[in-house]
């Protein structure tokens, strides 16, 4: 079974977001970069089926050469190799084309990546995969098993759950509980430093969608305190002030 | 040229996001001078379909076939697609739901559309630009996006926009056919379970919600915020603490890796405010914040705040609002 597993390189989770000052990029400036949480249940997935009934794991990063320490770090929880596309992840279409691309000539059988980033919350890449390849897609999983080639999935929808059984290929976009996130040991940063890290040129028609101008949301103007002996206060004013009861 | 919106229906009603992307829609099509169709899928009524004309919706296709009602992937993206087809849609409008996302970016692809999920405004056309305004960095920012190409799907963020009323008015229902077939089908569910839901209200479509953290100190304190919630008419959520220790279900798991979730009124009781918890709040339009410590991050971004402790104001609120009513 050949796993294929697409991880974002994102901002910190306790990251203060700031923009550059034509308010066109996200200031990198002194902040550290993590693989994006929801990739983490794909990736400590993939290794764990891997483990328990053979193949391989391969992860794939679109990305500039700055992503490559986070590339690293899931070599060293386990993937056995990795693919960077030299190029900014200019939108979410972009990103699914080159993702397409290496799942096609390399014949993975199960693409496994994050709910969403963290960072731009798109939630599109893995249906767009699975349009362009002709194949399943189940999004959100929380759950997924494998048997020979048939993967049984619980998708998460509004209010429950869905159980989904699909043949391989097909893609899957991850969240928890799927599994307890791993983290590197030293075993595994050692030999990480040797496992293949190919680098390949972006490829396909690029982006559809262009980022105008970042904001910040507007700054709350303050907290209006109620004595906890008036308790009740507060409920008229949720209703008479704020008319949100 | 139309513009096509995407209804999602259960136990024969529409849901309330799907209100919402109505509303949307037709105020888009306004916007380019033309109709709004929708499509609806899941489990409808007549009725309720012809209801959409309050929304603006002038015209509802509508696929009766059984296997529909559950949602189906493969078979979603096809209907929905040849309905596009049909009704020659520049614009397809759908909610930032599991089933929106899950749908939108399959089109996407085969409609050759740009896409723009968890968006929150109504776009901007000046100068021949499509531009539309969404949620990023998990609600710690907004991005303006444009759209390129001939055809763009938005994906509507819950609880962002006004949902129209205007009394009256009906939509036609016409029965639409995509010619769907077995192997459309493939991806269908072998099963669907439905989770209790306290008071039945749904966190991601709830406009009240009480959340709890680690502050309550135990699940058997929980009461505490149902009674509340219960009061209120709210949904119940969590912080990632309480659902990594198993006090509460993940799916109540609130912030930055759980749900986001953006009500009217967000009520925190004992949760202190971590940054990736008010990544999943803070879009929310009213947030009261209920912490014994006087320095919890949280009050910064609260409109109300209780210095006190919950177990001995929560039971007051409730109190208080039995006797609104």
């Amino acid at each position: 079974m050949k796993f294929l597993v697409c991880i974002s390189n994102v901002p910190d989770t306790t990251t203060k977001i700031t923009f550059t000052p034509d308010n066109k990029e996200f200031n990198k400036a002194g902040v550290q970069f993590v693989i994006n949480p929801w990739d983490e249940y794909a990736l400590t997935r993939a290794i764990e089926l891997k483990e328990a009934q053979g193949g391989t794991v391969t992860v794939l990063n679109v990305g500039e050469a700055d992503t490559e320490p986070n590339i690293r770090k899931a070599l060293a929880i386990g993937a056995d190799d990795a693919i960077r596309v030299n190029a900014f992840p200019k939108d979410a279409f972009f990103v699914a084309q080159q993702i397409a691309a290496i799942a096609k000539d390399g014949g993975y059988d199960v693409i496994l990546m994050g709910k969403e980033s963290i960072d731009y919350n798109g939630f599109q890449v893995h249906g767009m995969v699975g349009e362009l390849l002709g194949i399943p897609t189940v999004a959100p999983a929380m759950k997924l098993d494998m048997s020979g080639n048939t993967a049984t999935l619980e998708r998460e929808i509004e209010g429950g759950k869905e159980i989904v059984e699909v043949s391989t290929p097909f893609v899957a976009s991850c969240q928890q509980p799927m599994c307890e996130p791993r983290i590197p040991n030293m075993r595994g940063i050692m030999t990480a430093r040797t496992k293949p890290l190919k680098v390949v040129e972006p490829t396909g028609e690029g982006a559809r969608t262009e980022v105008a101008a970042y904001a910040l949301p507007p700054a709350k103007q303050g907290v209006k305190l109620i004595p906890a002996e008036n308790a009740g206060e507060l409920i008229k004013l949720l209703r008479n002030e704020a008319k949100v009861i | 040229m139309s513009v096509l919106i995407v209804v999602e229906c259960d136990g024969g009603e529409v849901k309330k996001s799907s209100l919402e992307v109505a509303s949307y829609g037709s105020q888009v099509a306004q916007l380019l001078g033309t109709s709004a169709t929708a499509v609806a899928v899941g489990e409808a009524t007549e009725a309720n379909l012809a209801k959409l004309g309050e929304q603006g919706i002038a015209k509802v296709l509508y696929d009766n076939e059984p296997r529909l009602k559950d949602f189906v992937n493969g078979a979603y993206t096809k209907l929905i697609a040849a309905a596009a087809q049909q009704e020659d849609a520049k614009v397809i409008v759908l909610a930032n739901s599991n089933i929106g996302a899950a749908v939108g970016s399959r089109l996407s692809v085969r409609l050759q559309a740009s896409l723009a999920t968890n968006v929150v405004e109504l776009p901007k056309t000046e100068g021949g630009s499509f531009t539309v305004k969404r949620g990023a960095f998990s609600g710690k920012a907004f991005a303006d996006v444009k759209l390129d190409g001939e055809r763009k799907i938005i994906a509507v963020k819950k609880n962002s926009i006004e949902a129209l009323h205007e009394a009256g008015k009906t939509a036609e229902v016409v029965s639409f056919s995509a010619q769907l077939t077995d192997a459309d089908f493939a991806d269908a569910p072998k099963q669907v379970v439905m989770q209790d839901q306290a008071g039945g209200i749904l966190l991601p479509e709830a406009d009240k919600v009480v959340s709890g953290g680690r502050g309550m100190k135990g699940p058997e304190n929980w009461n505490l915020i149902e009674d509340l919630a219960q009061a209120l008419g709210a949904a119940t959520a969590c912080s990632k603490p309480v659902s990594d220790v198993d006090w509460r279900p993940h799916h109540e798991h609130v912030g930055q890796t759980g749900i986001t979730v953006s009500p009217n009124l967000y009520i925190a009781c004992g949760i202190s405010g971590a940054i990736q918890h008010l990544a999943g709040v803070n879009s929310s339009k009213v947030i009261v914040v209920i912490n014994k410590d006087p320095e919890a991050p949280f009050f910064k971004a609260a409109d109300y705040g209780i210095v006190g402790d919950v177990f001995d104001v929560l039971p007051k609120l409730t109190q208080a609002v039995k006797e609104l009513s």
